[in-house]
């Protein structure tokens, strides 16, 4: 790792009454050169506000959270030991604690949690259409009631901050219920001129970077139309599907409709290549979903792939600068940079590189990285160890190859798996840092002096699942965002989700929307 | 008595009609055995040029207006029209009977004209403007996939080839029709007059080839985004998909309506379109 | 005042003569300043992450201390009198419950004689506001001969408006004139200038007003006469106090920001504060640098402080209502 920068704050912390004399560097930086002096106030008392980098400890309150030592399997609307599967530990990663044990499904226990589903799959799709949807908005209610328990356990078992679980991932999760709900009766609207019917039983795979989140995107349409599922959870993170199981119990749904079991790779591959599945949706790495898609081939049995990505996000001289600062900063640190369409390739136009990356520095340097649970953390924990190496390794690549790396100076917790906010300039498209995705909270600057070149830029990838362009121009907008090859263009804003808004890649990004009136498509049949 | 002036078949591939560089042809005889025409047979490198053709064209021809792409789609069905008579005479030859061949050359023309329309209304009916819970405005609409591979079906006649090809172009893609040696006559004879509708160089190209030696080319090719694979068997469909796999190319096998049941169909356009939805802030 | 070389600027960089006489301003004619754009719903979402920030404990106690320090206290009252303020000023300068004196008291300029005499001694500044306050709508020599009689009746600081139809009308100039006219009548006095931020509306205008007060001499912006709603918010706020952190960058000068109105309880109080110091930094988190104008904050910080130290709730019937 490449040794860290200096802090740099805006303005001298000197005295409050003196004049500071400030050295404004070439990047337009002032730099007070200096110390972390204490600032004296009236009265001789040292201000911690003031003073201090952080705040003080603000721990969300985690007493009314009910968690069981052990999570069997969801099969069939039981709680269901393993047959020929096991238990493993799942840990918190900002301490490394253990949590809970969680059940891992076998061979034999996939096949039991499909046989439920397909059992159940019949009289769900036969229920009035409207029960069907009311079964789904009371799931959304009740979501919305225990938002706060889920969000933090979403916190503790994935490492995202509390302040994003809580304002971002339950609101979704909720709000993705309550759409679909109301689907649920209308879809001879939604396809005028075709007939529909339910795909049948369908194998749902999700990552570790959004569990709830990615778990409402996969069961909410699949139940609205009338399919049954078996949803498999991410290995490290499979706690909040355990509730949200708890929940489908609580709702009455009926038995067998959603069935949650967990497991590594090889319960992943069971799902896949069972025969017994209309179709599989999987959300993941791009090299897992062509491995799908090639054990899938031929088979007849659908599929939709929502695989990785590495956005261009353009930031051109009109665009409102301090905005756009947000923006990259919302569009990689948002979830440690664990999103798929993180906004990981900034292209900044030459003639405000230098103004917008000071300030996107001085921006870090007042991102609080540490406990998930705090609710002033801005940076949380990476996912796992693993994870955690996959980044060093890309970074140390990064510094390998010459590219030049800016890390703010605070000091990481000694215990969990952290790693710092990471911007690298003076990189190049050659670069791996800016090939491949990173999946952390790292972020490559390049620049680019038309927007014929940034255009070029931007879609000179294997990827296509998002970008992101700031100018303060409506005609360039339109023409940047029809340009670019990406299956969503935020324009002045970065990492906006919404239900009825469709998501999903071009290119190796994947295949298919989730989503609005286009993701229903992924759960139909078309006779 | 004067002798006929025979027509030389040959590829079509960026706008010009090349034989194909491997040299190689088959002859196409009619039920007497008499000789119809020596088609080329298209090789590996002949369907990379043809890519190459078609990923130069599709700037142009996705970046115009639908209301030009109706145009150019509603001109080729008036070429197709003016030389009626030539293709019904060689669908004849190719043992059809006139009543079958002149239905299918209508046909032909008829899909042609349906998609001319659907060039500039899909949109409307497949895009949305997505109600989102916050102070953004937010809209998807359909994009075309880029460059598509077609294996056009076995069927003798032009309405199955336009059939594959017509909702691929009409969406704003680019094309490489692999057509089989036998029902490529015809195909090859429209390329002419698609040559003269104002069709730009690229958008479509046309192989007469062999789908055996061709398919593993087109479902591996990096550089083609989606594949369409008419009356494709069990393994076509697995090869295509497994191949297909390397770059996520989108793979989709279709079976030819009847041939008095075919019409346009905007499903079948919106297979070989992405969804792309745009996000921005609503403010002063 | 040393000011480093400018550097690249959206406009032409102003800097204030070495001798402090009025400047003229960069732009002639018709035109109008150039300031960077500003997106409404990015700069509300950078507020709501200021707001989402937990203040607790030690952090939570220093910051009271901190605003309770950087208020103008304020009354601006038609029916204002000497005895209203007299008793405000006692306020302002022994708040009670152990709590340290506010920054300053900001009345209308007939009081300031008044308010000058009850804080004497105590350090407290008077703040008078001026120029036709608060439309402003008067010619600008009776502005400047009020704003030289507040002076002349005790006030140390100056709040004035400026010309909003004017600015909204295009004239620039004009803004930059006033101001730059009304900073050399104060003389040693500090000048706040008020943009009315509710009356331009769009946070473009704002920012673009807040550079032609900067450029023209101010010590403060302002955002707020409190007479027109709405007044001062988190958003127009952070729109100011990114053109403060440009300016500083461009001319190395430091320029106060003072939001007024509409900040009525400890935690809104708090929110600012997180804003200036992850905007523009702790040199900023002073009284010389950040005021507030309010009147009712000042008890709920008082109750706050109590409730800190007692962990019992408050009630306002407990606090003096002045």
């Amino acid at each position: 790792m490449a040794s860290r920068s200096k802090p740099r704050s805006l303005a001298a912390k000197n005295g409050s009454a003196a004049t500071p004399t400030p050295k404004i560097t070439q990047n337009g930086v002032a730099t007070d050169g200096g110390s972390k002096e204490a600032i004296a106030v009236p009265g001789g008392a040292i201000n911690a506000f003031v003073n201090e980098t952080l705040y003080a400890p603000a721990p969300e309150s985690t007493d009314h959270v009910r968690l069981e030592a052990k999570y069997p399997l969801f099969i069939g609307g039981q709680w269901q030991e393993p047959t020929d599967g096991g238990y493993a530990k799942t840990i918190n990663p900002a301490t490394e604690a253990t949590i809970a044990e969680v059940a891992t499904a076998g061979k034999n226990d996939v096949e039991r949690a499909i046989g439920a589903a397909r059992e159940a799959q019949g009289k769900w799709a036969k229920l009035p259409a409207l029960e069907r949807g009311k079964y789904l908005f009371r799931v959304a209610r009740l979501i919305q009631e225990r938002s706060r328990e889920l969000a933090i356990i979403e916190s503790m078992n994935g490492g995202k901050p509390i302040r994003e679980a809580r304002d971002v991932d339950l609101p979704i999760v909720a709000q993705h219920f309550f759409y679909h709900a109301g689907w649920a009766d209308k879809l001879e609207y939604a396809f005028p001129g075709e007939t529909t019917a339910p795909l049948g039983v369908v194998g749902q795979i999700i990552p570790w970077n959004f569990p709830l989140m990615m778990a409402a995107w996969k069961i909410a349409p699949a139940l609205a139309c009338g399919n049954t599922v078996v949803l498999k959870p991410a290995e490290t993170t499979p706690l909040t599907a355990m509730k949200l199981a708890e929940i489908f119990q609580d709702a009455g749904v009926p038995e067998g409709v959603v069935n949650i079991i967990n497991g590594g790779g090889s319960t992943g591959a069971a799902l896949v290549n069972h025969a017994g599945l209309d179709k599989i949706a999987f959300t993941g790495s791009t090299e897992v979903g062509k491995g799908i898609m090639k054990a899938l081939a031929g088979t007849g049995r659908q599929y939709t792939l929502e695989l990785g990505g590495k956005a261009a996000h353009i930031i051109f001289e009109d665009a409102p600068l301090d905005e756009a600062v947000e923006g990259i900063v919302n569009g990689i640190f948002f979830n440690q940079g664990h999103v798929c369409c993180a906004g990981s390739r900034v292209l900044i136009q030459e003639s405000v590189a230098d103004t917008v990356v000071a300030r996107l520095k001085r921006r870090l340097d007042t991102l609080i990285v540490g406990d998930p649970l705090d609710k002033n953390t801005d940076i949380g924990a990476i996912n796992s160890r693993e994870q955690l190496g996959r980044i060093t390794t890309l970074v140390n690549a990064g510094v390998e190859e010459g590219a030049c790396i800016y890390q703010p100076s605070q000091s990481l917790p000694s215990r969990g798996f952290y790693f710092a906010p990471t911007i690298f300039t003076e990189t190049a498209q050659s670069h791996r840092i800016v090939q491949e995705e990173i999946f952390g909270p790292v972020v490559t600057i390049q620049t680019f002096r038309t927007p014929d070149e940034a255009i070029e830029k931007a879609n000179n990838t294997r990827y296509g699942l998002s970008a992101g362009v700031w100018t303060d121009k409506g005609a360039k907008i339109f023409k940047t965002t029809s340009a670019l090859r990406a299956g969503v263009v935020w324009a002045n804003t970065f990492n906006r989700f919404d239900p009825s808004a469709p998501f999903g890649g071009y290119k190796e990004s994947g295949i298919g929307r989730e989503g609005g009136v286009q993701g229903l498509r992924s759960y139909l049949r078309f006779e | 008595m004067r002798q006929p002036v025979w027509k030389t078949y040959k590829l079509y591939i960026g706008g010009k009609f090349p034989r194909t560089e491997s040299g190689r042809y088959e002859a196409v005889r009619d039920a007497d055995g008499a000789l119809v025409a020596n088609m080329s047979r298209a090789s590996r490198k002949d369907f990379r040029n043809a890519v190459v053709a078609a990923r130069s064209a599709l700037t142009g021809w996705s970046g115009g207006t639908a209301y030009l792409r109706g145009q150019i789609l509603y001109r080729a069905a008036e070429m197709l029209e003016g030389r009626a008579a030539q293709f019904v005479d060689e669908l004849q030859r190719l043992g059809l009977s006139r009543a079958e061949a002149q239905s299918d050359v209508e046909r032909a023309g008829d899909l042609l004209v349906n998609y001319a329309g659907w060039t500039d209304k899909f949109q409307a009916l497949f895009g949305s403007v997505n109600p989102v819970g916050g102070p953004h405005f937010c809209f998807s609409s359909p994009e075309p996939t880029g460059v598509v591979a077609v294996l056009t079906p076995r069927r003798i006649g032009l309405a199955p080839f336009i059939e594959a090809i017509a909702p691929v172009i009409a969406g704003g893609n680019t094309c490489v029709a692999i057509v089989p040696i036998e029902a490529s006559v015809a195909p090859i004879s429209f390329a002419e007059a698609l040559h003269t509708s104002d069709l730009p160089a690229g958008v479509v190209n046309v192989l007469s080839g062999h789908r055996s030696e061709l398919l593993p080319h087109a479902a591996s090719h990096m550089d083609v985004n989606a594949l369409a694979v008419w009356e494709a068997d069990g393994d076509e469909r697995r090869l295509a998909e497994q191949l297909g796999a390397e770059n996520l190319k989108r793979c989709f096998f279709f079976t030819p309506a009847a041939q008095d049941e075919v019409t346009g169909n905007p499903a079948l356009l919106m297979r070989f379109q992405e969804t792309k939805t745009t996000w921005h802030p609503v403010g002063t | 005042m040393s000011a480093s070389a400018p550097t690249v600027s959206t406009h032409l960089a102003r800097v204030l003569d070495a001798n402090g006489s009025a400047p003229t301003s960069p732009i002639s004619g018709g035109l109008r300043y150039q300031a960077p754009s500003i997106d409404e719903v990015g700069v509300a979402e950078r507020v709501a992450r200021f707001r989402s920030r937990s203040i607790k404990a030690e952090s939570k106690r220093a910051a009271i201390d901190l605003a309770m320090r950087m208020i103008d206290l304020t009354t601006l009252e038609g029916k204002d009198t000497p005895g209203k303020v007299r008793q405000m000023c006692a306020k302002a300068k022994n708040p009670g419950a152990g709590a340290p004196p506010v920054a300053a008291v900001c009345v209308y300029a007939n009081m300031a004689r008044v308010a000058r005499e009850a804080v004497q001694g105590s350090g407290l500044h008077v703040a008078a506001v001026s120029t036709s306050f608060p439309s402003g709508m008067s010619s600008l020599p009776l502005r400047l001969e009020e704003t030289r009689w507040a002076i002349s009746e005790g006030a140390d600081e100056i709040d004035m408006v400026i010309s909003r139809g004017r600015f909204l009308a295009g004239e620039d100039n004009a803004i930059f004139d006033e101001v730059a006219q009304i900073k050399e009548a104060c003389g040693p006095a500090h000048l706040k200038v008020i943009l009315e931020t509710g009356e331009l509306q769009t946070l473009d205008a704002v920012r673009r007003a807040s550079e032609i007060a900067m450029d023209a001499g101010a010590d403060f912006i302002k955002t707020s006469t409190g007479k027109v709603s709405p007044a001062a918010t988190m958003d127009v706020t952070y729109v100011m106090l990114c053109a403060i952190r440009d300016y500083f960058e461009r001319t190395g000068r430091m320029v106060g920001m003072k939001p007024a109105g509409g900040i009525r309880d400890t935690k809104t109080a708090i929110s600012y504060l997180v804003m200036v110091k992850e905007t523009l930094g702790p040199a900023w988190l002073s009284p010389d640098y950040f005021r507030i104008g309010a009147s009712a904050l000042a008890n709920d910080l008082l109750m706050q402080i109590v409730k800190e130290r007692t962990k019992a709730y408050q009630s306002p019937l407990y606090f003096s209502a002045d």
